[in-house]
């Protein structure tokens, strides 16, 4: 049984990508009790799957090492993983959370030696990757996942491999007899933190994201860049596997849209923009980015960023909303049709592979949600007197990029923190 | 927003704009348009077409009254729905063209000889008559209209489809002769009347 120490002062960090790891670090190092949720197997959420931030083109393992290492040295930081809030009772200063921990089937033993994934021989889907790639049963989700512990997959659950798994422990970490359990506990303030998703690209018709397997999302595309992703870092075509060296971003796909999200996501410019950077980089001249856009929205400090990426000679761009993508006859690419409105011309380009630029979707589900409230008519959290003692932090709160995520974040573990010291004020 | 704001911004706005958004059916949305072009490149009969629907919202924006209301283009608008179905801002674009033709044809500045202009017009003398639409005589001023050797051309040509049109009796050949009508046929065409009087006092003057 999972057990956690709490009470009416402890704060309570619903998600642990970089703004709930933010959040619950700025807290937990000004002395109060953290409790962080998470509902992946491991912390720092989405920024994991990046390959490079923009506008520096830097790794994020570099930040991802200083929190996760702020996280590991902190006694006041407690981390649930594989733990989603299932209720949330009370009010500001009083709730009790109530917290549905799923089995990993590894305990603390493991020492990630990965004797368990070369015994096992079945393969599911690496969700990571965005299911692009396989992965073996048992797992480690990715190199510098926090904790460092393998994963068994439930659907290897009761079958040879799961014992082979087992068998092959020497630290006698895999225990397949593990149950969900669900536990109760209290907490004075509330951080939510719960991010966003990738929107449904599918859901943009003319775009064919579901009929053409070049067509991909911005995310799979970073994915596809990491060398320790997918394709190795290699930029291909997913039908034939070919090399992908003209590539077209479509920008806004999904995003300021009345029929899909009607928010600007923010960071899709900014994330395209340094996407061309990948292209140049792994072809070199050979390699050729054109832009779709409406307008770049490159904002404040990132204007200089844009400008740069305007001066390189194998990046166009093409002041154009596709109206739709269909299949070439021919050679089988996708062909990008629409009118550019610099000249109202209008325009059938094949390009080896198509990135959409997809927006954010508020990760909050008005229907679930534990407690009162208030959302915008986006979905994401409003910064309301009447949400109580919840805050929200990061993309739960916005479309925010990394940056403006942390900063967001921080402002949030503020306000719980002065919550709980009402509550420590009172109770003395 | 403050007076200042608001006065600047009518200051602003042109003329033909506010022509557009008084006089033009739907025509308040035309300020709307972000310029993204999804309209256009939708547009099945988009390469036919002189300006297409986003370029005329620009032109209506950029004060172009003549260009817009001499124009051929929406008048090439086949209700196919694409660019509505489409347009992120959710503009009601296939109707726009529709009361932008309506406009330029009440103006008197639509092209003589576009033909949907052409039929349009056959098709409301036809109505205007009986007060229901004379399918057999539609068709055949469609064949004449532009004379008689090539009324007979056309008529030659689709001979077996109105034999057997016929003989599916999917046209009545005695509508030739007079043809079916309204009970009170003055007493239509005095409200139809009446209403171009209303709508002609509600058209606004901006030159």
């Amino acid at each position: 049984m999972t057990e956690v120490i709490a009470t009416n002062q402890t704060i309570l960090v619903v998600g642990g990508g970089i703004s709930g790891m933010t959040a619950a670090l700025e807290a937990a190092e000004t002395g109060k009790q953290v409790v962080l949720v998470e509902k992946r197997p491991y912390v720092g959420g989405r920024v994991t799957q990046l390959y490079k931030y923009f506008p520096k083109l830097c790794f994020p393992t570099c930040g991802l090492e200083i929190n996760q290492r702020r996280a590991k040295m902190n006694p006041n930081l407690t981390i649930l993983t594989l733990a989603e809030v299932t209720d949330l009772k009370g009010s500001a200063g009083d709730y009790t959370a109530s917290v549905k921990i799923s089995p990993r089937y590894v305990n603390d033993n493991c020492t990630a030696c990965g004797d368990c994934e070369k015994a096992v021989e079945a393969e599911f889907d690496d969700d990571y990757n965005y299911g692009m790639g396989q992965r073996k049963g048992a797992y480690l989700p990715h190199s510098m996942a926090h904790p460092l512990r393998y994963v068994i997959d439930p659907q290897m659950l009761g079958s040879e491999d799961a014992q082979k798994a087992k068998d092959a422990c020497k630290y006698d970490a895999v225990d397949l007899d593990m149950q969900e359990e669900t536990i109760e506990f209290k907490a004075g303030a509330v951080i939510w933190a719960t991010g966003w998703r990738p929107y449904d690209a599918a859901k943009i018709q003319p775009y064919g994201y579901d009929r053409y397997a070049d067509v991909i999302t911005n995310v799979e595309f970073e994915r596809m860049a990491d060398p320790k992703g997918p394709t190795g870092g290699k930029l291909v075509r997913p039908s034939d596997g070919k090399e992908a060296k003209n590539v077209a971003f479509i920008q806004c796909a999904g995003s300021r849209d009345r029929n899909h999200l009607y928010h600007c996501s923010r960071i899709c410019c900014m994330a395209t923009l340094k996407q061309t950077h990948y292209v140049q980089e792994a072809w070199g001249d050979e390699g050729k980015s054109s832009v779709y856009y409406i307008d770049i929205r490159a904002i404040d400090r990132f204007e200089d960023f844009y400008r740069k990426v305007q001066e390189n000679a194998n990046v166009s761009f093409i002041k154009s909303k596709v109206a739709s993508i269909t299949q070439s006859k021919d050679s089988g690419k996708p062909v990008l049709n629409g009118v550019d409105t610099e000249g109202y011309n209008r325009y059938a380009n094949e390009h080896d592979l198509v990135v959409l630029a997809v927006g954010m979707e508020p990760s909050v589900d008005p229907e679930s949600f534990p407690v009162e409230i208030q959302l915008n008519r986006e979905g994401f959290i409003e910064p309301a007197t009447d949400n109580g003692g919840v805050f929200a932090a990061g993309c739960a709160s916005d479309a925010l990029d990394v940056n403006r995520s942390a900063q967001h974040a921080t402002g949030a573990a503020l306000r719980a923190v002065q919550v709980v010291n009402r509550v420590a004020g009172t109770e003395g | 927003m403050s007076d200042l704001n608001t006065a600047m911004t009518a200051k602003y706005r042109n003329n033909f704009l506010k022509e557009v958004e008084a006089n033009v059916e739907e025509g308040e949305w035309v300020k709307m348009c972000m310029q993204c072009g999804v309209c256009s490149g939708s547009c099945p009969l988009g390469k036919h077409w002189e300006h297409p629907p986003q370029e005329i919202f620009m032109m209506i924006r950029a004060g172009k009254r003549d260009d817009v209301l001499k124009s051929d283009s929406m008048w090439m608008c086949t209700s196919c729905y694409n660019c509505i179905v489409r347009c992120p801002r959710e503009l009601p674009i296939t109707h726009i063209m529709h009361g932008l033709a309506n406009y330029a044809k009440r103006m008197g500045l639509a092209p003589k000889s576009q033909p949907t202009n052409q039929f349009s017009q056959l098709f409301w003398d036809n109505m205007m008559k009986k007060g229901r639409v004379n399918e057999l005589k539609l068709g055949l001023s469609l064949y004449f209209k532009d004379g008689f050797g090539d009324g007979v051309k056309n008529a030659m040509a689709n001979q077996q489809l109105g034999m057997n049109m016929m003989k599916a009796k999917r046209m009545a050949p005695m509508e030739i002769i007079g043809g079916h009508s309204l009970k009170d046929v003055s007493g239509f065409q005095k409200m139809i009347k009446k209403a171009h009087e209303i709508e002609d006092q509600n058209i606004q003057d901006f030159s």
